[in-house]
C-alpha cells in the first residue's frame, strides 16, 4: 500500500497498480478495499479506516484465530458461513488464519487437538480466541466435553494465551437458551468462566455476521476493541433500540397494531408490539442491516414476526414470546387524535372585537402623540448632547 | 459616566391601573391554561402548532427587544459614545422584550415540565435550530440583566461590585451583540423547514439574513419610538437631535433590507406571485410599503429633521417588521389539508397582557431606577 494515498481524496490512488487482478483468494484488490470501506461505513468510521482495515487484513502474517464450541447449535457459524461480501472462505483464508474450529477444521480427533495445542503454543499472546456456545458449570462442568476435557477447562486453557477473546452468539455472551429456567446444566457465558479477562460479546441468535466481522477487523486494525457498552457489546451494533430504527415504528406512534397473527393489521404490516415484539427493550442493529444480504426487511419484524429480544439476557428465553415488552422510550398513548379532527376554529366575535379595540387604541394613542409633536424646527433645543 | 436618574413621578396613575388590570386578566387565562391545558384556551391546532403566543410574544417581541442589541452595536462596536444616553432605556426595553418572550415560551410549551432538559448537555441536539434559539435566547436574557445591572448597583450603592463589573463589561457587551445576531437569524432559519408550506413570497434561503437585518432596523426604531414617547409623555427634553443623526444609519439598513428582499424575489422569479389578488399578497405589499416609507423618511434630510416624520418612520418600521414576521409565520404559511387559525380571546388577552406587563415594568423601572437622562437637569 502506498503510504501517501489518502482515500478521503482519491480512492483510486489507493488501489495500486493492478486493482482488478485477483489476488486475495479470488478477491481483487478493488473488491477487498470496497469490502473494508463498507465494513468501516457500517461502523461509522471514515473511508481512511476502511483502507487501514484492508491493510491490516491483507498483511502477510494473518492473525491466528482459535474457535471453540460449547453448548450451542452452531447457528452462529452457520450465520457466518452465509456472509457474502466477501464470502467466508475469503475471510478465513486471507484475512485471518483460522487455526482451529470444531466445525470447519479438516483434521479430526487427536490430530486436530494436537494442532490446536501446537498453534496456541506457537502464537502465545497473539491469537484471537472466539467462543461459540454456553459453558455448563454444574457438577464440575461435565455436561460439555471435547477430547475428555470440560468446556470450562478448554476455555480457561485457551484464554490464557489469547490476545483478545470474542464471544459470538447469545449462548457465549450470557448463556443462551440452555441457561433458561431451570438451567439444568448451570450454563453461563464465557465472561463468567474467565473473570478478569475482557470478553467482547456479540450476542444474537444468531448474530449478524457483519457485527462479528466488523469487530474482528476493528481489533486487527486498531489493536483495541471498538467502543463497548456495559455488557461489553460493541456500541456500533448494540447502541440503539430496535424500536428506534424499526420500519414499523410509525405504526407504533400512530397506534396501529396487529392484535393477532393473520388479522387485518398484521396483513397490513402494522406494529407487532401488542403480539409481543421485544423491539422496544432490545438493543441491536437488525432493522438497519438486516440478515442474509437480500435487502430491505429481511429480519424478524420485517417478515411479520415479533422480535424476541435474542440479544438481551433479561428478555430472550426468559420472557414469554408473546408477552408485552417494557417500552424503554415512550409508551403508546391511550388515546390517539381523531382522523377527522376539527381543522381550526375561525374568528370569534370576541377575538375580532379584541383585535379591533387594540388596533384602535394604538392608532388613537399614536395620533394624540403626533398632535403634540412639532416638525422638529420648533422643538426644544437638545440638552442631552452637552452632557455626554 | 452616568447622569441618569430615576423619574420623580407617581407610580399609580390611570395608565398603570389599566395595565395592571390587563395583566391580571392575562394571568387568569394563564391559570386556566395551566389547570386545563393548552386546548382549553388556545385555538392552536395540529396545522398551526404555533399561534400568536409564539409569533407575537417571542418572534415579534424579541425583535422589539433588539434595541439593546442595536444600540450596543452603535455605541460600543462603532464607538459612537454620543448615543450613550439612549443606551440604558434601550437595554431596558430589550430586557423586558426578551425576558417576557422567554416567559411566553414556557406557557406555550405543551410539556413545559420537560423544559429543563434543554440545559442538560447530554440531551443537546446540536443540529437543531430550535435548540440554538432556546439556548441563545436564555443566554441573552442573562446577558441583558448583567448589561442592565449597573442601574441597580448605582441605585443601591454597590460601588465595589460595579467597579469589577465595569472592568469586565466589554465581554458582556460583546456577547450582547453576538447572541442576538445568532438567534434573530435563527428565528428566520426555523422557517426553512416549512419550504412549500410557506408562500414563495416569504420562503427563501435568505430568511435568516432578512430576519436579522430587519431585527436590527426594528431595534433602532424601537429606541427612537420609545425616546420620543417617553420625552413627550413626561415632558422631558427632546432627544430628537440625537435620533435624527442616528436615523441615517437606520435608513440605509432599511434600504439594504428592501434590496435583499426584492433582489431575492426577482432572482427566484417569485415576484409575479405578488400580483395575484389575495389577503396575503395585500399584506405583502403593506409590509414592504412600511419599510419603504421608513427608508424614505430616514434617508432624506427633510424627513430626518422633522420629529413627526421620524416618529412616523419609526412606527412604520416597527409595524412593517412585525407584519413581516406575522406574515412569514402565520399568514403566508398554509399547512396542507386546509387548516385554519385565528387566535381565541384568551390567547389575545394573554398576548395583550404580556405587552401590558412589559410597559408596566418599563414604567416602574424608569421611575425607580436611574435609566433616563434629562430629569436631573429639571430638578
Amino acid at each position: 500500500m502506498d503510504a501517501t494515498c489518502n482515500p478521503d481524496i482519491d480512492f483510486e490512488a489507493c488501489l495500486g497498480p493492478n486493482p482488478d487482478e485477483p489476488v486475495y483468494g479470488g478477491l481483487t484488490r478493488r473488491q477487498m478495499l470496497q469490502f473494508c470501506a463498507g465494513i468501516a461505513a457500517t461502523m461509522g468510521l471514515s473511508a481512511t479506516a476502511g483502507v487501514r482495515m484492508a491493510e491490516a487484513a491483507t498483511a502477510p502474517a494473518r492473525p491466528p484465530v482459535i474457535w471453540l464450541h460449547g453448548q450451542e447449535c452452531t447457528g452462529c457459524t452457520e450465520s457466518l458461513l452465509r456472509s457474502y461480501h466477501p464470502t467466508l472462505e475469503a475471510i478465513l483464508l486471507d484475512v485471518i488464519s483460522l487455526d482451529y474450529h470444531d466445525t470447519l477444521c479438516i483434521g479430526a480427533g487427536k490430530q486436530a487437538l494436537d494442532y490446536k495445542h501446537a498453534m496456541m503454543e506457537k502464537n502465545k499472546g497473539k491469537y484471537v480466541l472466539v467462543t461459540e456456545g454456553g459453558t455448563p458449570m454444574k457438577d464440575g462442568g461435565i455436561y460439555c466435553k471435547v477430547g475428555g476435557k470440560t468446556q470450562v477447562e478448554l476455555i480457561r486453557e485457551a484464554a490464557e494465551g489469547a490476545a483478545a477473546v470474542i464471544a459470538i452468539g447469545s449462548c457465549a455472551s450470557w448463556g443462551g437458551i440452555q441457561s433458561a429456567d431451570p438451567n439444568p446444566t448451570g450454563a453461563v457465558g464465557t465472561h463468567e468462566v474467565i473473570p478478569g479477562k475482557l470478553v467482547i460479546n456479540i450476542p444474537g441468535c444468531p448474530p449478524s455476521p457483519y457485527n462479528f466481522l466488523s469487530t474482528v477487523l476493528y481489533l486487527l486494525t486498531f489493536g483495541r476493541p471498538p467502543e463497548l457498552d456495559q455488557q461489553n457489546r460493541p456500541k456500533f451494533a448494540y447502541g440503539r433500540l430496535i424500536h428506534e430504527n424499526c420500519e414499523r415504528r410509525p405504526h407504533f406512534d400512530a397506534g396501529r397494531f396487529a392484535l393477532e397473527f393473520g388479522d387485518e393489521g398484521h396483513r397490513q404490516g402494522f406494529c407487532l408490539y401488542k403480539i409481543g415484539c421485544k423491539g422496544p427493550e432490545t438493543y441491536a442493529n437488525c432493522p438497519s442491516i438486516g440478515f442474509g444480504d437480500v435487502g430491505f426487511g429481511s429480519w424478524p419484524v420485517g417478515t411479520g414476526h415479533p422480535c424476541f429480544g435474542c440479544v438481551e439476557k433479561e428478555t430472550a428465553f426468559r420472557k414469554p414470546l408473546h408477552a408485552l415488552s417494557t417500552v424503554k422510550t415512550l409508551t403508546p398513548p391511550t388515546a390517539f387524535p381523531q382522523v377527522d379532527a376539527e381543522k381550526g376554529k375561525g374568528v370569534s366575535v370576541g377575538a375580532a372585537a379584541a383585535v379591533g379595540v387594540v388596533g384602535g387604541l394604538v392608532v388613537g394613542a399614536g395620533a394624540m402623540l403626533l398632535k403634540q409633536m412639532g416638525d422638529g424646527k420648533k422643538s426644544a433645543p437638545d440638552e442631552t448632547k452637552e452632557r455626554v | 459616566m452616568s447622569t441618569a436618574a430615576p423619574l420623580r413621578r407617581s407610580l399609580v396613575t390611570p395608565t398603570t391601573l389599566v395595565l395592571v388590570a390587563l395583566v391580571v386578566i392575562a394571568f387568569c387565562f394563564l391559570l386556566q391554561r395551566f389547570l386545563f391545558g393548552l386546548g382549553a384556551v388556545a385555538n392552536i391546532n395540529p396545522g398551526y402548532p404555533w399561534g400568536i403566543w409564539v409569533v407575537v410574544d417571542v418572534i415579534i417581541g424579541t425583535a422589539f427587544g433588539c434595541g439593546g442589541f442595536a444600540m450596543a452595536l452603535l455605541v460600543y462596536i462603532f464607538n459612537r459614545g454620543q448615543y450613550h444616553p439612549l443606551m440604558r432605556p434601550a437595554l431596558l426595553s430589550g430586557l423586558f422584550g426578551y425576558t417576557l418572550g422567554g416567559f411566553a415560551v414556557i406557557f406555550d410549551l405543551g410539556r413545559y415540565w420537560q423544559a429543563y432538559n434543554l440545559l442538560l448537555p447530554w440531551h443537546a441536539q446540536l443540529n437543531s435550530v430550535m435548540f440554538e434559539v432556546a439556548l441563545c435566547v436564555m443566554a441573552y436574557v442573562v446577558v441583558l440583566w448583567i448589561e442592565f445591572s449597573p442601574a441597580f448597583l448605582e441605585r443601591w450603592g454597590f460601588a465595589a461590585i460595579k467597579r469589577v463589573l465595569d472592568r469586565w463589561m466589554f465581554v458582556i457587551v460583546a456577547l450582547g451583540v453576538l447572541l442576538p445576531t445568532m438567534h434573530q437569524s435563527s428565528l428566520g432559519s426555523m422557517l426553512l423547514v416549512m419550504e412549500y408550506r410557506l408562500s414563495p413570497l416569504w420562503f427563501t434561503l435568505w430568511l435568516p439574513a432578512l430576519f436579522v437585518i430587519s431585527a436590527l432596523a426594528m431595534g433602532y426604531a424601537v429606541v427612537m419610538f420609545e425616546a420620543t414617547v417617553v420625552s413627550k409623555t413626561f415632558s422631558l427634553p427632546s432627544e430628537h437631535a440625537l435620533i435624527s443623526k442616528m436615523s441615517i444609519v437606520v435608513g440605509w439598513i432599511t434600504v439594504a433590507w428592501l434590496v435583499l428582499r426584492f433582489g431575492d424575489l426577482v432572482a427566484r422569479n417569485a415576484l409575479p406571485l405578488a400580483f395575484i389578488g389575495s389577503i396575503s399578497v395585500f399584506l405583502f405589499w403593506v409590509e414592504n410599503a412600511m419599510f419603504l416609507a421608513a427608508a424614505l423618511v430616514f434617508i432624506t434630510p427633510a424627513g430626518r429633521a422633522s420629529q413627526r416624520a421620524s416618529f412616523l418612520g419609526a412606527v412604520a418600521l416597527l409595524a412593517g417588521g412585525s407584519l413581516y414576521r406575522l406574515d412569514a409565520y402565520l399568514i403566508g404559511y398554509q399547512p396542507l389539508n386546509n387548516w385554519s387559525y385565528f387566535p381565541s380571546v384568551p390567547e389575545l388577552m394573554v398576548s395583550i397582557g404580556v405587552v401590558a406587563l412589559e410597559v408596566l415594568l418599563y414604567l416602574i423601572f424608569i421611575k425607580t431606577l436611574p435609566v433616563l437622562h434629562g430629569d436631573a437637569a429639571r430638578r
